[in-house]
This record gives structure tokens, C-alpha cells and sequence, in this order.
């Protein structure tokens, strides 16, 4: 008698079970977002303190680049009106390797630059003494928009990327890509940066324009 | 005639036991990557593009403001407002903010604790200056302007 039960076919029916996938498929690819942990990254300067005096810095003018953004997100470049930060990329990029007035280190740095690189040396005097000295400050009114900001930020650092990248022999997004994790990549990523520090400044914004 | 109706014979079933299968394998692919949004946003995020996009490698160091236009105007204003966690803060209580966000951090990690500022488009320089001055007041200096890639044209 408690034979004939296990003769049965006690297979459970299985056809519906890419439907019920398929729900918490869908219900997975709603609620999904891929998180997004991308940006540009951005270093402050330390907090000042109140004791110390803040060091009286004496920089020639000639090594600070000077990009100005109004309230009005109009742009003052190097003391010249302009109304879009088109092509400010390459101009920093001459900036930074204008080698006007190298001393003997950076004279050394430039001889290990690729020729590619050196070929856009200009050594105009009024532009930055060597990559060392060279300063690209940003300094906007608490009224300009941040997407401008953004902008014009991001275009300071293609600056910087591709000048390091065109140093290892790379794109400016292979070499941003770079995640220094491994060996070989973190060596490439200190060539590239080796004696040619980021210095993009931002300035404390002016009180025109915002709250 | 009959030699072509000979083909017909072959059944045309398409194995589907292995549906399931590639659904699941689809599934566990975006329960992994998923992560489920751990807050309401309170605030407008139109996260502005850029070009020069870096991708930070350790996700626990990071910490995250929401900087924009409060939703709900009618309670808090149309003024941009700061959202740290679920509420809404104001400028002086992220010290206070970043400090319990350290402490959730391991010893060793605590200096290199980033805030990812997630900036609606229409905010304007001054309260994220702010915002910067308080960081600097404690001492969280790595912030990364959170952005999406843009397409070079």
C-alpha cells in the first residue's frame, strides 16, 4: 500500500520558474543604481591657523595664471575678457611648459621631458619660469555657478593630465585611468608627476553676487 | 513532392530548461552590483558633467553631501541647503558631521576620509565655499566634485 505513493512522479513542475526570476529580475533593475563614484578630485589647503600669519608668499606674477569668474560666469583670463573657458586647456598647458627662466633643476627636467614636450616649450619671459614655480589660480564671485567652476576646473586638470600623460607615453585618459594599485601602474603614475606638481589654486570667493 | 516533405518531420522545440538558468545568472549579476538607496534625497541633484573624471578605489572612505535646492520648498525654502545622511544641516554642524563619519572609519583610514559632494547645477559658488571653509575647519580635505563623464564632441 505505501509502495504505490513513491512510484509516483514527484518531479515539481519547474516551467514557471523563469517567471518567478524574471520578477525579482525586474524588481532588482528598478531599484537598481549603479553607484557613481566618479568625480574630480580636489585637495584642500590646510586650515590656517589663527596664531601663525598666513606666510607672505612672493611669487612673480608671471607664474600665476590667473582665471577670474564673475558673477556674471563671465571669464577674465590673464587680465583678457572672454565669455566661454574654450581652449583654456591648451593655454594652461603652455603655461605650465613655458620654461621661461629655468634654474638648474628644472633645467634637468626638462632634458628628461620627450621631445614632444619640449617642442612646446615657448620661453616667453612674461609666461611661467619652469613647470616648478607655475601656478594656475581660480578665483570666482559666491555668485558664479557652479557648473562653470566645474568646468573650468576640469579644464586646469586636462592641462595638467595630458602633459602627464604625453610624459609616459599615454593618452591623458589612459593615464587617469591609471589606479597606481599595482606596481607597474603606480611607477608610471609618479613618472608622469615627477617634478611637475599640480598646483591649481582656488581662491576664496569674492562677496558679489550670492549669499 | 515528397522528398521536400520529409524535413517537416523534425521537431522545431527549443530547449527552455535552461531559461531559468541565464534569468538567475542575470539576477545575481544585478543583486551584486546594486546598491539600494540608502536615503531620500531631500534635495535637487542635476550632477553637472566633466571631462576629467577620476574613480576613487576604496568606497568605504567615502562620505557623502548632497548640496542643492531643497524638493520641498514649501518647508524649507528655495534656498540651496546641505543633506548629510537623512537631514538637512547647515554649514556649521559638518564639523560635527565629519567627525562621526571618522569615527565609523578604521584607525588607520581615518586621514584619508573623502567627501563626495554631490552639487546640483544650479547651486553657486557661495555656499559651496562654505562648505569648503568647514571641511578645512575639520580637517576632511580630500573632496571629490561628484560628476558624470561628458562626451567629447
Amino acid at each position: 500500500m505505501a509502495r504505490k505513493k513513491s512510484r509516483e512522479v514527484t518531479e515539481v513542475n519547474a516551467g514557471s520558474m523563469a517567471d518567478i526570476a524574471f520578477l525579482l529580475l525586474i524588481f532588482f533593475l528598478v531599484t537598481t543604481t549603479i553607484a557613481s563614484d566618479k568625480g574630480i578630485l580636489n585637495i584642500l589647503p590646510p586650515k590656517l591657523d589663527p596664531n601663525i600669519p598666513p606666510p607672505d608668499i612672493k611669487k612673480n606674477e608671471r607664474n600665476i595664471f590667473n582665471i577670474l569668474i564673475n558673477a556674471n560666469d563671465d571669464l577674465l583670463v590673464e587680465g583678457e575678457y572672454r565669455r566661454t573657458p574654450e581652449g583654456l586647456d591648451s593655454e594652461i598647458k603652455d603655461f605650465i611648459l613655458n620654461f621661461g627662466a629655468p634654474d638648474e633643476e628644472a633645467l634637468v627636467l626638462f632634458n628628461s621631458l620627450p621631445a614632444s614636450l619640449q617642442a612646446q616649450a615657448q620661453r616667453r619671459p612674461e609666461s611661467s619660469d619652469h613647470p616648478k614655480e607655475a601656478v594656475v589660480s581660480i578665483k570666482t564671485d559666491r555668485g558664479t555657478s557652479y557648473e562653470l567652476y566645474l568646468e573650468v576646473f576640469d579644464l586646469a586638470k586636462k592641462a595638467y593630465f595630458e602633459i602627464y600623460g604625453e610624459r609616459v607615453g599615454l593618452g591623458a585618459d589612459e593615464y587617469r585611468t591609471l589606479t597606481g594599485n599595482d606596481e607597474a601602474s603606480k611607477l608610471l603614475q609618479d613618472r608622469g608627476k615627477e617634478g611637475i606638481p599640480m598646483a591649481i589654486s582656488i581662491a576664496e570667493p569674492n562677496k558679489i553676487g550670492g549669499n | 513532392m515528397s522528398k521536400f516533405k520529409k524535413k517537416t518531420n523534425t521537431s522545431t522545440n527549443i530547449p527552455t530548461s535552461a531559461l531559468p538558468d541565464i534569468i538567475f545568472m542575470l539576477l545575481f549579476f544585478f543583486m551584486v552590483t546594486t546598491v539600494l538607496r540608502e536615503q531620500d534625497l531631500l534635495v535637487e541633484q542635476k550632477i553637472p558633467q566633466a571631462t576629467q573624471l577620476q574613480k576613487l578605489q576604496k568606497k568605504t572612505l567615502i562620505s557623502y553631501l548632497f548640496i542643492g535646492k531643497p524638493k520641498n520648498t514649501g518647508l524649507y525654502g528655495s534656498e540651496p541647503r546641505i543633506q548629510a545622511n537623512d537631514v538637512l544641516i547647515s554649514a556649521p554642524e559638518i564639523v560635527q558631521w565629519v567627525n562621526q563619519e571618522r569615527d565609523m572609519l578604521p584607525e588607520s583610514d581615518r586621514g584619508l576620509i573623502t567627501i563626495s559632494m554631490k552639487i546640483d547645477k544650479e547651486v553657486k559658488m557661495g555656499p559651496i565655499s562654505d562648505v569648503q571653509t568647514e571641511l578645512r575647519n575639520a580637517d576632511a580635505r580630500r573632496v571629490l566634485y561628484a560628476s558624470t563623464g561628458k562626451v567629447p564632441n
